[in-house]
């Protein structure tokens, strides 16, 4: 089982790729590149940064929040 | 000619669809669970595309590039946030935890596992009723759409109602013989076709139009520049975050996508599965939604608001017309392989839900599985008959027909308010069974109340209206779901027959 720190950490990095799915800084920002716009770009990035992200999480940590709320197993992970 | 080979392709869809039925059939064994989750047997593969079938079809040839079409290519960020970002992790915040406690308790619905939890036939029932009021319109709306799209391929000669008779009568008989693992198989196969389908019609446009990107891109600063950048008056904050937040959350709660979170065969494959939706989603969102957008850039013409849809003109206009058949006579068989999941999740949530505890506890095994597709067929004839009972505008039908479309227009918004309360339930030992029936019926009121009641003006604000500030009142009635469920689980007292520890000891990897 991860740590408490990483388990934080994994929080903050899910929040962080809801929050900038949509890329808020470039409201209103018309710039294209190879014929899309830059935001679109984003997206394409950001899908993959996420599963990237998503897969380091289901190798690493998955269970957390779950599997590790058992009182009788979990006492001296606590 | 080119309506005789849509019609050809989807007879002949129909006829595989019943052939991958017969093959399942023979590998079924006859119990509910066998016919309900396939045993629990699931791989990657064959998970990912069911759930992403069910869901989307329709909307990924029709909808989506219609909106994209009409307001610009920000949908692909809604959808990317919506199923790309909080569906996943909703895969695991729901999904993989109820996967466990049906792996431990054999669990088939979500009102059976809450029930289970809260000792109480009331909750898993409430469940069920609360899913099948939204889910029958929605299977209405399904079938007035096949129905209406084959009767449009046809120019009338074949009518509405024959043609949703039509499906309908297919679909009831390879879903009441195969059961999940049919649909499971057929949808595999549909939602491959799909990727390579939309990959295709976007190269070939982009192909076949002189110049390609750079005349679109052309057209497009002509005509619509303010495509180009992020937000419009439609695409606001609180716009997409609204659409985003609600269906992901429905979509979880939406019996057929939810009753699949039991179906996966082991942990590795929803560990899998949660990491590949962000791709799958951009694959496929991405070419079929700026194919929406292209045409804007095109100078082609659909009028959305009577119905017509973009995809079929830019196709017709730049892909040959067998080309042009294919895509939309896999996107009508595409409808129908969102309802078929939905009649074989609703047919469980009666019979296990309601039928069973309420009605006739003694049910065995083998009753049960006959029961369940007996469901399929009433469930689907009811559907069918108030479709066409609707689209006749026979007597009463018009206020009640139109009431049935509003409800399955709602269905997401509606499915979204039983998400909270249930992750609580999940999550928080503290939830009793006041606070989970509460938590559940009241956002459901509320939000029947808000988009069905006459607009009241009550001073400066005015009640009974479907946004305030921006926000639709789905995302309100969420919050208030999940205040409610709180509240009313810290003033009542937990009842005797409540298993607290069910959601939390014995989870840990055996």
């Amino acid at each position: 089982m991860v740590s408490t720190a990483e388990k934080y950490g994994w929080a903050v990095v899910f929040a962080l790729l809801v929050t900038f799915a949509i890329p808020w800084f470039l409201w209103g920002d018309s710039r294209m590149a190879l014929g899309l716009p830059v935001w679109l770009w984003w997206h394409i990035g950001w899908m993959v940064l996420a599963s990237a992200a998503f897969w380091t999480f289901a190798n690493r940590a998955w269970g957390i929040g779950i599997t590790d709320t058992d009182s009788t197993t979990t006492g001296d992970h606590a | 000619m080119t309506a005789t080979l849509q019609l050809g392709i989807i007879v002949a869809y129909l006829f595989i669809a019943l052939g991958v039925g017969l093959l399942a059939y023979r590998l079924t064994e006859r119990t509910a669970e066998d016919f309900y989750l396939a045993s629990r047997t699931f791989g990657t593969v064959v998970l990912l595309f069911t759930v992403f079938a069910t869901l989307l079809s329709a909307f990924t040839f029709f909808g989506g590039p219609d909106t994209s079409y009409a307001f610009g290519p920000e949908w692909i960020l809604v959808m990317g946030l919506m199923d790309g970002i909080i569906f996943a992790v909703l895969w695991y915040v729901v999904g993989y935890k109820q996967w466990l406690l049906g792996q431990r308790h054999g669990y088939v619905t979500l009102g059976e596992m809450l029930g289970d939890r809260f000792g109480s036939t009331g909750v898993r029932a409430l469940v069920a009723v609360v899913s099948l009021f939204w889910l029958f319109p929605y299977v209405m709306l399904q079938q007035i759409g096949a129905g209406g799209a084959l009767s449009a391929l046809t120019g009338g000669a074949f009518p509405f109602w024959a043609g949703a008779t039509l499906i309908t009568a297919f679909m009831i008989l390879y879903v009441v013989l195969a059961g999940m693992r049919g649909i499971a198989w057929t949808d595999t196969l549909q939602g491959a076709f799909m990727l390579v389908m939309v990959w295709a019609a976007a190269l070939w446009v982009l192909l076949a139009v002189d110049g390609g990107l750079t005349t679109i891109n052309a057209g497009l600063e002509a005509t619509r520049p303010e495509f180009f950048a992020l937000g419009s008056d439609f695409y606001t904050p609180a716009n997409m975050l609204t659409f985003a937040i609600s269906i992901a959350f429905g979509v979880a709660m939406f019996p057929q996508v939810n009753q699949r979170f039991f179906a996966a065969s082991s942990e590795t494959v929803l560990k899998r599965s949660f990491a590949l939706w962000p791709v799958l989603v951009l694959l496929l969102f991405v070419p079929a939604f700026l194919l929406g957008t292209w045409a804007t850039g095109l100078g082609l013409e659909a009028d959305i608001a009577a119905g017509e849809s973009i995809l079929p003109v830019i196709l017709g206009e730049y892909t040959p017309a067998w080309f042009a058949a294919l895509v939309i006579a896999g996107a009508i068989a595409a409808m129908m392989s969102s309802s078929d999941s939905m009649l074989l999740s609703g047919s469980s949530y009666f019979t296990r839900d309601v039928y069973r505890p309420v009605i006739d506890d003694s049910l065995s095994e083998r009753r049960e599985d006959l029961l369940a597709r007996a469901g399929v067929a009433v469930f689907a004839t009811a559907a069918l008959v108030a479709s066409i009972w609707a689209e006749a505008g026979a007597f009463g039908a018009d206020s009640v027909g139109s009431i049935l479309v509003t409800i399955g227009d709602l269905a997401f918004g509606g499915f979204a308010q039983l998400a909270l309360p249930v992750i609580l339930a999940l999550y928080w030992r503290r939830t009793t069974r006041g606070g989970i029936l509460a938590g559940i019926l009241v956002p459901q009121v509320v939000y029947v109340g808000f988009n069905f009641l006459p607009e009241v003006p009550l001073g400066p604000v005015t009640l009974f209206t479907d946004t305030y500030f921006g926000w639709g009142v789905s995302i309100y009635c969420m919050i208030l779901g999940l205040l409610v469920t709180v509240v009313v689980s810290a003033v009542t007292a937990r009842s005797p027959d409540e298993d607290t520890d069910l959601y939390f000891e014995g989870l840990s990897a055996d």
